[in-house]
C-alpha cells in the first residue's frame, strides 16, 4: 500500500520504532503517577539507562545484559528521588527537575569515555513465516524483541492496575494516600516501589537509544523524549492502552512529518515538527492547572506529600 | 555572603593581571564536546592551544550554553574572573557576545560564524564550508547509482542552504540526473530525529546521505543499509567503516592558536575573517578506498583549485530556483550574497521552508 511513494509498511514499522522509547518512558511514569507521586527525572533517569546500558552492553558484548544494567541505572537514580521526596519529604516538583539535570551531567561524565564506540548490535527477531506476510510482516514483525516487550509490559500494566490486587492497593494510594494509609497499607513502601518500577522503565527507554535506535553513546542524546513521555501521561489520562494510542501518534507524526518531506510533498514542516513539544506545553500548563485535574481523571494525591502523622 | 563572594571574584579579577604570565583563555560551547560534532571540533582545537603554549595558557570551557540569558551570565563569569580572551562558538550567541563585550572592553571576544559587530572588541570569524560541499557534491554526483542523493539539514538559514546549493550544483554538473530530497529536522544535535530522516530518505531511494546536523546516528543507519555516506564537522568513519566516503572537517586550531598568540603578545585587534580551504580552516576526512581512483583525482583537483584561488564553487551561469538569472557567465557569488542567501540554485525541486 502506497500514499504517492511512501510505503505505509514501512511507515507503520518505522512509527512502532520511534514510539517504543517514549512508550517505555511512559508507562513507567504512568504507574508512577498512578501511585500519587509526580517524577519530573524522566529524562534524567532515561539518560542515564542510555549511559549504564551502553557502558554494559559493550563491556559484556551483549546488549540485553546492557538492558538490564540499564533498567537497573534507571532504578539507582529513581531511589534517588524515592529518598528525597519519601524520606525526606522535599518537594517532587523541584526534585523531579534537580533529577533530570543531574542524570545529564551524572551521564555525561560516566560515559566520558565511551563516547565513539560501536555497541554490540540487537538483531531483529526471526519471527519466521509471520515477517513474510504481504504488508503485516513488513509493518509489525520486523522488529527487535525490545519492540514487542514494550507492548507486552503495557498489557501487563494494564492488567496490573484494573485486576491484581496489588494494583488495586497502588492505586488506592495514588487516589487517597490517609484512605490507604487508614487501612493500613504502607502508602510509602508502594510509592517506593512505584517509582523504582518507573525508573527502571526510563532507563530501558534510555537503553533503546542507545543501544538500538541511533545505536551510540553521545551526551544528552534524549533531547527532550523525557519530557514528551511525561506529557503522554496525562493526554493518555493515566490510561495504558491510550498511552500506547498516545506514543504511536506522537512517534507517527514525527516519523510522517520526516517521511512527507524526503518524499518531496510539500507540508509546512516548521508547524508539524513543532507539533509534539507545542502539545507537551499544552499539556503540562494544563496539568499544573488544579482545577483541571478532576476532569482528567488525574490521581487525587499526585503531588502530594504523605506524612502518617495527619 | 553574596556581597562578599562578588568582592572576592572582583579582587581576583583586578588581580588577575599583574599575576598574569597565563593568558586565560574560556571557550563556550552549545553542544556536548562529546558530539563528535561541530563542538567536538571546537574542543580539538581548544586542546590544541593548549598543547601549542603549555603553561602560558590556561583554558575552561562550559558546555551546552544555551543563546541569551544563559550565554550572557557564562561569558559575565568567565570575564570577571580574569580571563582574556572567549571564543563564542555559535551562530546565536551573536547579540549576547556583543552586550558582555561592551560591558568588558579589555577583554577580547571572538564569535564563530556570526554578523553582529557592535563593540569593537568583538572579533568574527567563519568557515567557508561551502567550499567542502562543493567538493562532497561532486563526490556524491558521481558515486550515486539511483540519482538521489539525501540531505539532512538543520534549520533554513543561508549557511545551511549556501551547503546544499553548492553541493546539488556540483553533483548536478556531473550528473545531470541527480536529484536532491532535503530533509530539515529543526534541530542541530537530535541523534534518534536524524536516524529517523535518514530511514525517510533512504525509504525514498537515496543511496547517498548528507548532513548538516551534528550527531553520527545517520552514518550508522547508512552503514546498516549498505548505502554511503559524508560525515560531518570530524572524522566520522570509525562509525560507518564501509559506507563513509569521506567528510567536511572543522579546522579551527590554527586560527585560534593565532589569536591566542595575539592576545599574548598585544597585538590583537577585532576582525572579520571567512576562511576557507586554502587557509586550512576547512579540511577533508580521509578518502574511502570506496571511491575510484578517476572521482578522487577529480576531488583532489578540485580541492586544489579552490585552494589556489583557480575556483569558486559559485561561478556563474548559475540561475535562481526560479530560473531568474543569479549569476552570469564567469562571474563569482558576492560574500555578501552568500551570506544573505535564502534561495535555492536552478534545478532544485522543493521549497525552503519559511
Amino acid at each position: 500500500m502506497m500514499i504517492g511513494s511512501i510505503n505505509i509498511a514501512v511507515l507503520l514499522a518505522a512509527l512502532m520504532v520511534a514510539a517504543t522509547p517514549i512508550l517505555l518512558a511512559a508507562i513507567g511514569e504512568l504507574v508512577v503517577e498512578k501511585a500519587g507521586v509526580l517524577n519530573l527525572g524522566v529524562e534524567g533517569m532515561m539518560i542515564m539507562g542510555a549511559c549504564v546500558g551502553f557502558i554494559i552492553a559493550v563491556n559484556t558484548g551483549s546488549p540485553l545484559i546492557g538492558f538490564m544494567g540499564a533498567a537497573l541505572g534507571g532504578m539507582g537514580l529513581s531511589l534517588l528521588f524515592a529518598l528525597l521526596t519519601q524520606a525526606l519529604m522535599t518537594n517532587q516538583v523541584a526534585s523531579g527537575l534537580a533529577l533530570t539535570l543531574f542524570g545529564l551531567g551524572f551521564s555525561a561524565l560516566l560515559g566520558q569515555k565511551y563516547v565513539g564506540i560501536t555497541p554490540p548490535r540487537t538483531p531483529k527477531l526471526d519471527l519466521g513465516p509471520l515477517s513474510e506476510i504481504p504488508f503485516l510482516g513488513r509493518a509489525l514483525f520486523s522488529h527487535d524483541i525490545m519492540v514487542y516487550l514494550t507492548i507486552a509490559l503495557v498489557a501487563a500494566v494494564w492488567w496490573f492496575l484494573k485486576y491484581a490486587r496489588a494494583g488495586m492497593i497502588l492505586r488506592a494510594v495514588g487516589e487517597n494516600h490517609d484512605a490507604a494509609h487508614a487501612l493500613g497499607y504502607h502508602v510509602k513502601r508502594v510509592r517506593v516501589l512505584a517509582i523504582m518500577f518507573g525508573g527502571a522503565c526510563a532507563g530501558l527507554g534510555g537503553a533503546y537509544l542507545s543501544l538500538i535506535r541511533v545505536p551510540q553513546w553521545t551526551e544528552g542524546m534524549t533531547v527532550g523524549i523525557g519530557w514528551i513521555a511525561l506529557a503522554l501521561v496525562v493526554f493518555a489520562s493515566w490510561r495504558p492502552w491510550r498511552a500506547m494510542a498516545g506514543a504511536y501518534l506522537f512517534g507517527g507524526v514525527v516519523v510522517l512529518q520526516l517521511n512527507l518531506q524526503a518524499a518531496g510533498v510539500k507540508i509546512p514542516v516548521e508547524y508539524l515538527s513543532m507539533s509534539p513539544y507545542l502539545i507537551t506545553i499544552a499539556v503540562l500548563v494544563f496539568i499544573s492547572s488544579g482545577k483541571a485535574r478532576g476532569s482528567l481523571n488525574a490521581p487525587g494525591s499526585l503531588n502530594r506529600p504523605f506524612h502518617a502523622s495527619n | 555572603m553574596k556581597k562578599l563572594l562578588t568582592v572576592g571574584v572582583l579582587c581576583a579579577a583586578l588581580a588577575a593581571p599583574v599575576l598574569a604570565d597565563t593568558t586565560k583563555v574560556g571557550f563556550v560551547y552549545i553542544g556536548p564536546v562529546g558530539d563528535h560534532g561541530w563542538t567536538y571540533t571546537h574542543d580539538l582545537a581548544r586542546k590544541a592551544v593548549e598543547a601549542e603554549f603549555g603553561d602560558a595558557v590556561q583554558t575552561s570551557y562550559v558546555e551546552n550554553v544555551g543563546y541569551g540569558a544563559d550565554a550572557e551570565r557564562v561569558m559575565t563569569q568567565m570575564a570577571l574572573s580574569g580571563t582574556n580572551l572567549i571564543f563564542a562558538t555559535s551562530f546565536g550567541y551573536g547579540p549576547d557576545v556583543n552586550t558582555v563585550a561592551a560591558r568588558f572592553p579589555n577583554v577580547a571576544f571572538e564569535h564563530a560564524t556570526g554578523y553582529i559587530q557592535e563593540a569593537d572588541n568583538v572579533s568574527l570569524y567563519n568557515a567557508r564550508f561551502y567550499e567542502g560541499r562543493a567538493v562532497i557534491g561532486h563526490i556524491a554526483g558521481r558515486m550515486t547509482q539511483t540519482n538521489k542523493v539525501g540531505y539532512i539539514a538543520s534549520f533554513p538559514i543561508p549557511e545551511v542552504i549556501m551547503g546544499i546549493n553548492s553541493a546539488y550544483l556540483h553533483a548536478k554538473a556531473v550528473n545531470p540526473d541527480v536529484e536532491f530530497n532535503v530533509v530539515w529536522v529543526y534541530s542541530w544535535y537530535d541523534p534518534a530525529q536524524e536516524a529517523a530522516a535518514a530511514e525517510a530518505l533512504i525509504e525514498q531511494g537515496a543511496d547517498v546521505l548528507m548532513q548538516h546536523t551534528d550527531s553520527t546516528a545517520p552514518l550508522t543507519v547508512a552503514q546498516d543499509a549498505g548505502i554511503m555516506a559524508f560525515g560531518q564537522a570530524s572524522d566520522m568513519s570509525a562509525f560507518a567503516p564501509e559506507s563513509h566516503l569521506t567528510g567536511i572537517t572543522d579546522v579551527w586550531a590554527p586560527y585560534y592558536i593565532d589569536r591566542v598568540r595575539a592576545v599574548k603578545e598585544g597585538t590583537w585587534k577585532a576582525g572579520n575573517v571567512w576562511h576557507g580551504i586554502v587557509d586550512g580552516m576547512v579540511g577533508f576526512a580521509p578518502m574511502s578506498e570506496r571511491i575510484p581512483e578517476d572521482v578522487r583525482a577529480e576531488a583532489e583537483g578540485m580541492i586544489a583549485a579552490i585552494a589556489a584561488g583557480e575556483y569558486h564553487p559559485f561561478t556563474g551561469p548559475i540561475n535562481k530556483q526560479d530560473g531568474t538569472p543569479w549569476l552570469a557567465e564567469g562571474e563569482t557569488a558576492p560574500d555578501g550574497d552568500l551570506l544573505s542567501k535564502d534561495f535555492y540554485v536552478e534545478g532544485i525541486t522543493s521549497d525552503i521552508p519559511n
